[in-house]
């Protein structure tokens, strides 16, 4: 009974879906007032049926219904209740449903939370919400039912992949989905602007919050992964520029460059052809994303779900969307007009800078990640492109981007001097200069590219305490005044100085990791030690031992350093009893200078056990840069501008048919 | 005109990669196709590993000496030292000449990995730069090919050899193809 209440609420979504795309669009062309209001209670409604959807199908798995082959195919009696729970959406249907989820809360947020939007622009933005919608649904419905029963009902189910049953992959995809679907909002907006030929400082300011809340959670969500591929999958590394990682990377390039371009439309008024089309570029590629891991083109690790029927759906869905989009774009966005405008060395020059290196990086991710694909449509042969090309393209853009990512703030808009930015920034170059010394002086050995990173995130650090410093007239005017200056900076401003220190601490890790990692891959043997970065690493042995729905083996080894005890560091390695896959469990033992690794694998005939050893210097940056990251965008979206709104108008104007009437 | 085509361009880009997507979903992503079956072996000559014992093997030594096997490992690959005692039982029937092709290795690791696990190869070559193992299509270590008497490869497998594979189908195509 849950499956059908939770499939015949998928389907009234739809009905509701569908009339939520047409009517207020018609009524916000022709000017009928009542059209247009019905697109507020059909956002909450659509929300209110995929809620109760959803909650069918957590139902299902709380109870372990298994005449529900959604159920049978990803979970287990005797799994864990929290994965009970993240199996929801921890396959193929479920993920969707959890898309649509999402996807229904944010458009039924702009409906109770919009009353300051133009009565016009909030009926298009929900409209083209619903259009997203009404694919989403016709998809789950015809091709992947999440409701769909099974008969007769099996005793048990099959478990959920025993890699995702963990608690960092738990949570990360609704971090990622919440990101993706968060730039649909910015995509409604550029759509309901380019419908309306109007794009001026307001519509940046409705659209800013969203696109700066979607890129936390992005941000967010693609450090889980990642930090799950390190924990979890033991190769000791925490970017593998896989298919699936690309494609969630390359909407959060495009995602930055918008968030960017979006202040120049708001403060300038300018670049907005551009910024309209970033938009749609950056929900493109969340699309794409999906596209890539569910339909099978492009085959990963982790891809969950191939099957053909699903990717031609999917391919027709994307045509439709981001066609139609990029055509109504060239059709109206010439239309746009800009009055702003600027000298090249100016703040809106720095970040159309910023903008074209972060888009070239995105297409070059997006040109690595298909060219297989596109070499085997024309016969090519099969062939992956791996991280060697990645490394060769994103590298040399990054450089130039973090060198004048410094410089930037410190330009003013409209036209600047591009001496006195650097003359201040004399102390960044100097402490560049000073790190990247220490940094030769200790891995002289290593490769070059870490010595240049490592300056690079020195410069950019205090490059951007410089500016801070400049703008509190720090030792200029009296301490007091400067402690004001403080207090009145805008929480906005205080999110771009936090993001690029943010920044700035995650590429030092990122450089660390990458450039001064140790590794050590042999057979021990209990008693055995091995020397990894100046740590003793001696095994203890292995034992076997059980989990709630897994068996286990688990290694022990103490970690010495200068015959001082550090820590005794415990990998597990697990065979799920139901999959028979096997996991394992790297056991890290973080310090502020570097990750201590270990991981056990199989016993080899003689009785040794196969074991990995690393040393990863300044991980915990990498992790830590990222969460002021995210912390810096929270504090943004909570900046005065955005809690007062644009400069709305009345609240207590008359009802929109009168106002309309008016327009 | 000119600033009006810049509009139409991501339009444009985008279909041409719908194209692509469309031609892509046709394919199935599982098959990796082995090209190199049935074609004469790439010409090479490889230099022992530096500091071992040998004179490492070339193309020449692959040809008109009975079927050969060249075993692609290095030390740093731990399904190699899984598959390696199998590669051993492998070398100890005679009924082939077994070669190691050491890929993208330190020459130290890979002598002190001989050391250690034994050494069955005949000869064994050094690949530091991995371009050898490019001509032979090499994408996954471990990979195992066997080659015939006139230097036609007839099999190529990726990844670690386990015993029935060994017993079912490598043993069996070395025996065929035995003069």
């Amino acid at each position: 009974m849950t499956a059908e209440i939770g499939h015949f609420a998928l389907i009234l979504a739809l009905l509701i879906a569908t009339m939520q795309a047409t009517l207020p669009l018609i009524g916000a062309h022709k000017g009928y007032g009542s059209w247009m209001a019905t697109a507020r209670p059909a956002a909450v409604t659509q929300f209110g049926l995929v809620a109760i959807s959803f909650g069918c199908l957590t139902q299902l798995y709380l109870t372990s219904d298994f005449s529900v082959l959604n159920v049978v195919q990803n979970s287990h009696t005797a799994k864990p209740l929290i994965y009970k729970i993240a199996g929801v959406w921890a396959n193929h249907e479920g993920s969707l449903l959890l898309w649509v989820l999402i996807l229904s809360l944010f458009g039924s947020a702009v409906a109770v939370f919009g009353s300051n939007l133009p009565p016009r622009l909030r009926a298009r933005v929900l409209s083209v919400q619903a259009m997203i919608a009404v694919g989403f649904y016709l998809f789950m419905l015809l091709t992947s039912n999440p409701f769909e029963r099974v008969f007769p009902a099996p005793i048990n189910g099959q478990d959920l992949n025993p890699l995702l049953q963990d608690p960092g992959l738990a949570i990360h995809p609704p971090m990622l989905y919440l990101g993706y679907v968060g730039f649909s909002m910015a995509f409604s907006f550029a759509i309901a602007a380019l419908i309306e030929g109007r794009v001026d400082a307001a519509w940046a300011r409705w659209v800013r919050p969203w696109t700066l809340a979607a890129w936390c959670f992005l941000t967010g969500g693609i450090t889980l992964g990642s930090w799950w591929a390190y924990y979890e999958l033991g190769w000791g590394g925490w970017w593998f520029w896989d298919p699936v990682e690309n494609a969630s990377f390359m909407p959060w390039l495009a995602g930055t460059a918008l968030l960017h371009s979006s202040t120049v439309v708001e403060k300038r008024d300018t670049l907005k052809g551009w910024t309209i089309l970033l938009a749609i570029i950056t929900f493109s590629l969340s699309l794409l994303g999906t596209f890539l891991v569910r339909s099978g083109v492009l085959t990963s690790v982790h891809a969950f779900a191939t099957d053909p029927a699903r990717g031609v759906f999917i391919l027709a869905f994307l045509i439709i969307v981001i066609g139609g989009s990029l055509a109504l774009f060239a059709w109206r966005a010439p239309q746009l007009v800009s009055t702003g405008v600027f000298q090249p060395i100016s703040r809106e020059g720095a970040l159309l800078l910023n903008n074209l290196i972060m888009a070239t990086a995105a297409a070059a991710v997006l040109l690595g990640t298909l060219y297989p694909l596109l070499l085997d449509a024309i016969g090519g042969g099969k062939i992956s492109v791996g991280p060697p090309f990645f490394n060769a393209v994103f590298i040399p853009l990054m450089v130039p981007m973090i060198a004048a990512m410094a410089v930037g703030p410190m330009l003013s808009w409209k036209r600047a001097d591009l001496k006195p930015a650097l003359t201040r920034l004399w102390t960044a170059a100097l402490a560049a200069g000073a790190i990247m010394l220490a940094a030769w002086a200790l891995f002289a050995d290593g490769p070059v590219m870490g010595v240049l990173g490592i300056g690079l995130a020195g410069w950019l650090f205090i490059g951007t305490l410089v500016e801070l410093g400049g703008r509190l007239q720090l030792f200029k005017v009296p301490l007091s005044d400067s402690f004001s200056r403080l207090r009145r900076t805008p929480r906005a401003a205080w999110g771009m100085t936090l993001a690029h220190l943010g920044l700035a601490i995650t590429i030092a890790g990122m450089v660390g990791a990458g450039a001064w990692r140790t590794e050590s891959i042999q057979a021990m043997k209990p008693g055995d030690t091995v020397t990894v970065a100046g740590y003793e690493f001696t095994f203890d042995g292995a034992k076997d031992g059980k989990g709630p729905n897994y068996s286990i083996t688990e290694g022990t080894f103490r970690v010495f350093k200068g015959g001082k005890a550090v820590v005794t560091l415990n990998p597990e390695k697990r065979i799920y009893m139901v999959s028979k896959r096997q996991t394992t469990e790297a056991a890290i033992h973080t310090t502020f200078l570097g990750d201590l690794y270990a991981v056990v694998g199989d016993q080899d005939p003689s009785g040794a056990y196969v074991t990995r050893l690393y040393f990863n210097p300044l991980v915990a940056w990498m992790w830590g840069g990222v969460v002021i990251m995210v912390c810096a965008g929270c504090l943004s979206l909570t900046d005065r501008r955005h809690r007062i709104g644009a400069p709305a108008k009345s609240r207590a104007q008359g009802p929109v048919t009168a106002q309309m009437a008016g327009a | 005109m000119a600033n009006r085509l810049v509009y139409i361009l991501p339009l444009m880009v985008f279909l041409i990669m719908a194209v692509y997507f469309a031609i892509g979903l046709s394919k199935d992503p599982s098959i990796l196709p082995s090209a190199l079956i049935n074609k004469p072996i790439p010409e090479f000559s490889l230099p022992p590993i530096d500091g071992g014992p040998g004179k490492g093997f070339s193309s020449a030594d692959l040809r008109g000496n009975g079927v050969s096997v060249i075993n692609v490992f290095a030390s740093w690959c731990v399904p190699c030292r899984v598959e390696h005692p199998l590669i051993a039982r492998l070398a100890a029937l005679k009924v082939a000449t077994v070669y190691g092709l050491n890929f993208k290795d330190k020459p130290k690791k890979a002598l002190k990995w001989l050391q250690e696990l034994g050494d069955p190869y005949a000869a064994h070559g050094s690949d530091p730069k991995g371009r050898v193992a490019i001509d032979f299509g090499v994408y996954g270590i471990p990979e195992t090919f066997i080659i015939d008497n006139d230097g036609i490869i007839r099999y190529k497998y990726v990844g670690p050899i386990n015993p029935g594979r060994l017993e079912k189908e490598i043993l069996p195509i070395i025996k065929k193809f035995s003069p």
